[in-house]
């Protein structure tokens, strides 16, 4: 009888599944496709072992952007600017990891101190802006997301990219050396026969765990959650509200610089223009499905990835495969519609509740 | 004469608390009418419903002799009902005129007939004197003006009946004398203005008749030429209120607090308070009386580190604080009890028990070597606090915004006073909750007094100003103005005092 929050909130986004699941078969039905063909199809390919591999692949850095902007949203602030924010991190510390020679642990630990710093830096302006000027942070990370991709073509195009050969045309950093690369997790596995299973994987695991920790467990997380919710009481227990926000800025953006590492110290080993771009964004969806939840946005990157693996094969088939756009938005409303209906279910029982105790004595 | 409103029986609750009580008033046509009481006696409430921004739990409105049932504001502005709020609803970016006519159009593509709306515009503010550059833009205009355009708005929609909420607030004193000539204007063409205030003063100028209002309840209606401003302030304080019964008491020796020649100013540049000298013995409550907004918050703010301050020392247990922040002081032993418990001094939407941990999430209390937050810690100790504070709730994992005000508050008070504070600042701590919290409270506060504890007690109620402090100063527009021993304090006293007729 009782209904705990935490119940609720896992059962909201399974009940918001099968409802975008629904949804997507009436779709399907009415662009005069064959729902239980389609999705027959795009489970079988889902489940191959390449596509395992490929779905982990792109989940890491999806979760960790994701991550970055649970940070702010657990303090009311809506960082935007992951976008910007990641590949300039993944620019400069793919610049500077090319041109040094170091043993291996202390190249990638530079690398990524490199990444992390620099993408803080760049989030700190939002922060310094909104606290000193009073600019909203959506609207100056936006901003910021246009300067930083002028910055980034400058830099690649002017600073960074040598020309070696005139037949070399896209602009992009040198590749880095062996000792920069993590190594892939297969041999561990024993799945040496699949492509290649990124080691940043591992890091994702750590960044989750990172991000629980300061979130819950550090006063500072504290303080965080209580501006989220309240800031005039958290002004009142002692938070320092300019203090916290350029603070939770940075640290957004610091987790937004480890979005590029999974790719440039996994496969790509530079910048160049086709670096992979719109994480950032993607990374807001998957913490409005995760709810802000270490666990819960693990299962959003990897349901998202596994839509996006699972729908190319669609195209051999004759499926117009942006039927799985569709679907991820359906599931994205589906699964915030629920959560805030379940939320406030909760929130009235609990006030039935207490009003019964009242009564009662 | 005829009734433009007559009210009867309004009764209307929110959880904890009963902002109106069984209502009954009649206004008359073409007079102004004002009500008054303190904050939270329940005077925005009835005006809320009046116009239709709430429903009454039960009573009737009748608006020129017609019973009327208000959905919305719209339903009251087609009745003739017509408000001003405290604060403007208007946008910079619009023209005076585009302002008024705002919202009058139903939204189509037909071209909007402008030059008649100016006619009409002109019209009123020939008719009341209230003169308006129709081609400015509301953010060229002051404080002053931007009312009057509101005011245009509220009649140019056909209102009969105004409601004012707290006109002068935000005016200074030549703009409040042109509104008051313009109110008697429109008196004098038959509207009926209804005048919300706590400003004695303003009242008996400008209003007929007077209604006072005390804790949801309504008290009387008097003429406002045969009423004294003494008058007026008891009735709004009142004395039939329950009020905590003396004990006896010994202060210790050494200060708990000394605040010395302490002085502030808000960010308007209005001095909040001004050379405020005052010590807190341990073991101690010292009250401090005032009508609000004379500077009694912003004083409690900055013993907290929340408000800063220009000049002066504070020192808690013979060490100056002046240089430690908010954190730090509350690090330092001061507890706080705020005034607004449900935005100052809770996380609504967060349990009892993680409500537990604010405002000492950076202390020792909660850390373990791994960690800075131990929520079995937390939860313990709020069952301690709703046990103790006898806080009715379902449980410690209850959200805060469940429980009824009265629970709310015991719960802040446990959480403030289980913390062995130095000194507590308690702001208002039995606002607007139920009798039997009321007590609570009052004895908690005094068995923590007994055994040690500095109090800075703030209230609005007199009566337990009187009955909980041994010392109370009374402030007044920023300064101390006298100190009074609460064996010879009366509320008719004080209330002298805190108006300022005596000094």
């Amino acid at each position: 009888m009782k209904l705990s929050l935490r119940l609720a909130s896992l059962l909201a986004p399974i009940f918001a599944l099968f409802v975008a699941f629904g949804l997507s078969i009436t779709i399907l039905y009415l662009i005069g496709e064959d729902p239980f063909e389609t999705f027959t199809l795009m489970y079988d390919y889902g489940k191959t072992g390449k596509s395992i591999v490929s779905i982990l692949n792109r989940s890491v850095p999806l979760y960790i952007s994701a991550v970055a902007v649970a940070v702010g949203f657990k303090m009311g602030l809506f960082n935007i600017g992951v976008e910007s924010q990641y590949l300039l991190g993944a620019l400069l510390s793919a610049a500077l990891g090319a041109a040094v020679a170091l043993p291996s642990a202390l190249h990638i630990s530079l690398i990524i101190f490199v990444a992390v710093l620099s993408s803080a830096t760049w989030a700190g302006i939002a922060g310094y802006l909104k606290v000193k000027k009073g600019v909203h942070e959506v609207i100056s990370t936006i901003m910021l997301n246009y300067i930083g991709t002028g910055i980034i073509a400058y830099l690649l195009a002017n600073i960074f990219f040598e020309k070696v050969e005139l037949s070399t045309t896209a602009p992009q950093t040198n590749l880095l050396s062996e000792s920069a690369r993590i190594p892939s997790l297969n041999k561990i596995f024993g799945i040496e026969d699949l492509p290649n299973l990124h080691g940043f994987l591992i890091g994702a695991f750590i960044i989750g765990f990172i991000y629980y920790w300061i979130v819950w467990k550090t006063s500072l997380g504290f303080d965080l959650r209580a501006t989220g919710s309240s800031p005039m009481a958290a002004k009142f227990s002692g938070a320092n509200p300019a203090r916290l926000t350029i603070l939770a800025m940075m640290i957004s953006g610091g987790f937004a610089g480890l979005v590029g590492m999974a790719p440039l110290t996994g496969y790509f080993f530079k910048y160049t223009t086709d670096f992979p771009s719109g994480l950032g964004f993607a990374g807001i969806a998957v913490a409005l499905l995760g709810r802000n939840h270490p666990i819960g946005m693990a299962f959003g990157a990897i349901l998202l990835s596994f839509l996006e693996r699972s729908a190319q094969i669609l195209d051999l088939y004759g499926v117009p495969k942006e039927i799985e756009k569709i679907m991820q938005a359906v599931i994205i409303f589906t699964v915030v519609i629920s959560y805030e209906v379940v939320s406030r279910y909760v929130t009235n029982k609990q006030i039935k509740d207490a009003s019964k105790v009242d009564r009662n004595d | 004469m005829t009734l433009a409103i007559k009210l009867s029986n309004i009764s209307k609750s929110f959880p904890g608390v009963k902002a109106n009580d069984d209502i009954s008033l009649n206004i008359k046509q073409g007079t102004i009418h004002a009500i008054v009481g303190e904050n939270g006696a329940g005077k925005s409430t009835l005006m809320k419903i009046l116009y239709g921004m709430q429903k009454q739990d039960s009573g009737s409105i009748n608006i020129f002799s017609e019973q009327v049932k208000f959905l919305s504001p719209k339903d009251a502005i087609s009745k003739g009902i017509g408000m001003v709020h405290q604060h403007f609803m208007l946008a910079d970016n619009l023209s005076v005129f585009e302002s008024i006519v705002l919202g009058i159009d139903k939204a189509s593509l037909k071209k909007m007939n402008k030059s008649k709306y100016r006619k009409e515009i002109d019209a009123i503010t020939d008719k009341y004197s209230m003169p308006l550059e129709t081609a400015s833009m509301i953010d060229e205009l002051g404080v002053g003006e931007k009312q009057r355009v509101e005011i245009i708005k509220v009649l140019f929609r056909g209102a009969k009946i105004l409601i004012l909420d707290e006109p002068t607030a935000v005016l200074v004193p030549q703009e409040v004398k042109e509104l008051f000539s313009n109110l008697k204007q429109l008196k004098d063409s038959g509207v009926t203005i209804l005048f919300i205030s706590h400003k004695l003063d303003e009242v008996l100028e400008i209003a007929d008749e007077i209604s006072v209002m005390r804790a949801g309840k309504y008290i009387d209606t008097v003429q406002a030429n045969n009423v004294s401003k003494i008058e007026l302030a008891e009735m709004m304080i009142g004395e039939n209120l329950p009020s905590p019964p003396k004990r006896e008491n010994k202060p210790r020796e050494e200060n708990a607090l000394s605040v010395e020649d302490i002085t502030s100013t808000t960010v308007d540049g209005k001095k909040a308070f001004k050379n405020i000298n005052f010590s807190i013995k341990q073991g101690e409550i010292v009250g401090i009386a005032g009508v609000e907004g004379n500077g009694q918050r912003e004083l409690a703010e900055s013993i907290l580190g929340v408000f800063p301050i220009e000049k002066g020392k504070i020192t808690l247990n013979n060490q100056e604080i002046n240089l430690l922040n908010t954190r730090e002081r509350r690090e330092f032993g001061i507890s706080f009890i705020p005034e607004d418990r449900q935005s100052q001094g809770l996380l609504m939407d967060v349990s009892l028990s993680e409500n537990m941990i604010l405002g000492r999430q950076s202390t020792s209390a909660y850390k373990s070597k791994y960690s800075n937050i131990i929520y079995s810690q937390a939860n313990q100790d709020s069952q301690l606090v709703i046990e103790n504070y006898d806080v009715r709730t379902p449980g410690n994992k209850t959200l805060a915004l469940a429980l009824s005000g009265g629970n709310q508050q015991k719960f802040v008070v446990g959480r403030e006073l289980e913390d062995n504070p130095k000194l507590l600042i308690a702001s208002q701590p039995t606002r607007g909750i139920d009798i039997g919290a009321q007590s609570l409270i009052w004895n908690k506060l005094r068995d923590a007094r007994d055994s040690g504890l500095g109090v800075l007690l703030i209230s609005a109620d007199l009566d337990e100003l009187i009955g909980l402090s041994d010392r109370i100063h009374v402030i007044y527009e920023g300064e101390f103005v006298k100190e009074i021993n609460p064996q010879d304090a009366t509320p008719e006293l004080l209330g002298g005092y805190m108006t300022g007729l005596k000094s």
